[in-house]
């Protein structure tokens, strides 16, 4: 599957939910998807997406929040799992799109290429729900049946180690996040 | 266990004075009792980390959905934070307070944490972060108060350490 179809196939279900994705290909082709304000996207600190999403989804328990994470990202803060399973708001889902490469800095092979498994990782640590999808349809299902579930998921999704011709996003860092903390208080105060 | 009680209560209270509603923190010695006391509270929601570099992102969070936050850490978990602290923090200009146990300053006993003692404040100084220091128990609350508003004034993360002679009692 292509990380590029997945993101399509998911994005009417993620839309209207706060979403926070890691740098590089992920963030690129969910921006040309269609940007929306309630989308940030974390150019660097590798690994800390799903520990912003977690930080979210602890201080606006009433919103979903939808974090899109990767495997290199992953393994830089696999901690992050165990504490998420140790809270388990139910308000976030946790996407993995596991390519088994650093593609953004080479193509070089993570360590899920040599047989890590993410989603082992996930259900050692204690996370309540875990799902692997490996269709664009499997995910959207699955992302459906985790925003329905009101209970921690995480979702390991293999792809293609493919990803766009440009990593070019029209939105300075700033204003992303500006525009982002705008629509957060928005969904605070909706 | 002569970390003071007392001290670590006010503390507390200066964060609930703050507002303060998400604490990250991973244990070490002189946090005992503020970690124990924000785990007693009801009102508090507590983090309690794998490692450092977590509760950057945390508050990072809790800021962008308008809640304000605190990370707790010992000065060698600050280390480990550093890259967080710059290509989140920084970058993306978010206020944190960080309280940090100010270990291997001066009247450190134990050899291994000296090196992280020597190193703090010039790696503080050069991120540019601004350095409250709290030894005095009449300046917590006042000092806590306004190393939070110069944060989110300046949308900078600022540095509140902990002395030996406000944490721990010999």
């Amino acid at each position: 599957m292509l990380r590029a179809d997945a993101l399509e196939a998911i994005y009417p279900d993620i839309a209207e939910h706060v979403v926070v994705t890691i740098m590089g290909a992920v963030a690129a082709e969910l921006y040309t998807l269609g940007h929306r304000h309630n989308f940030f996207y974390l150019e660097h600190a590798m690994g800390l997406a799903s520990s912003m999403g977690l930080g979210i989804a602890l201080a606006l328990p009433e919103r979903k929040v939808v974090v899109v994470d990767g495997d290199g990202s992953l393994l830089m803060n696999l901690g992050t799992l165990s504490t998420m399973a140790r809270y388990k708001p139910g308000n976030l889902l946790h996407v993995v799109f596991d390519n088994e490469s650093l593609l953004s800095v080479g193509g070089f092979p993570t360590a899920t290429a040599t047989g890590a498994d993410l989603a082992g990782v996930a259900r050692a640590c204690g996370v309540p729900r875990v799902v692997e999808a490996d269709t664009p349809d499997a995910l959207a299902v699955s992302v459906r049946g985790a925003l329905a579930s009101d209970t921690l998921t995480t979702i390991v999704s293999k792809v293609e180690a493919v990803g766009p011709k440009s990593f070019h996003m029209d939105l300075p860092l700033l204003e992303n996040r500006f525009q982002f903390k705008r629509a957060l208080e928005q969904m605070r105060a909706g | 266990m002569p970390v003071s009680l007392a001290n670590s209560q006010r503390i507390y209270d200066a964060l609930k004075a703050c507002d303060v509603k998400i604490i990250s923190a991973l244990p070490e010695t002189w946090l005992v009792h503020l970690i124990r006391m924000a785990d007693d509270d009801p009102e508090m929601t507590l983090v309690r980390i794998a490692k450092e570099e977590e509760a950057i992102g945390i508050s990072a969070g809790a800021h962008l959905a308008g809640v304000q936050s605190a990370c707790l850490m010992q000065n060698h978990g600050f280390l480990a934070a550093i890259n967080p602290i710059v290509s989140l923090a920084l970058l993306y200009k978010i206020p944190l307070l960080m309280l940090i146990s100010y270990r291997g300053h001066m009247g450190e006993k134990d050899p291994w944490q000296t090196m992280g003692g020597l190193t703090t404040e010039p790696l503080l100084r050069a991120l540019n972060i601004p350095i409250w220091h709290l030894a005095n128990p009449d300046d917590v609350a006042r000092r806590l108060k306004d190393a939070q508003t110069l944060a989110n004034a300046a949308l900078h993360p600022v540095a509140v350490l902990l002395a030996r002679e406000l944490m721990w009692e010999d």
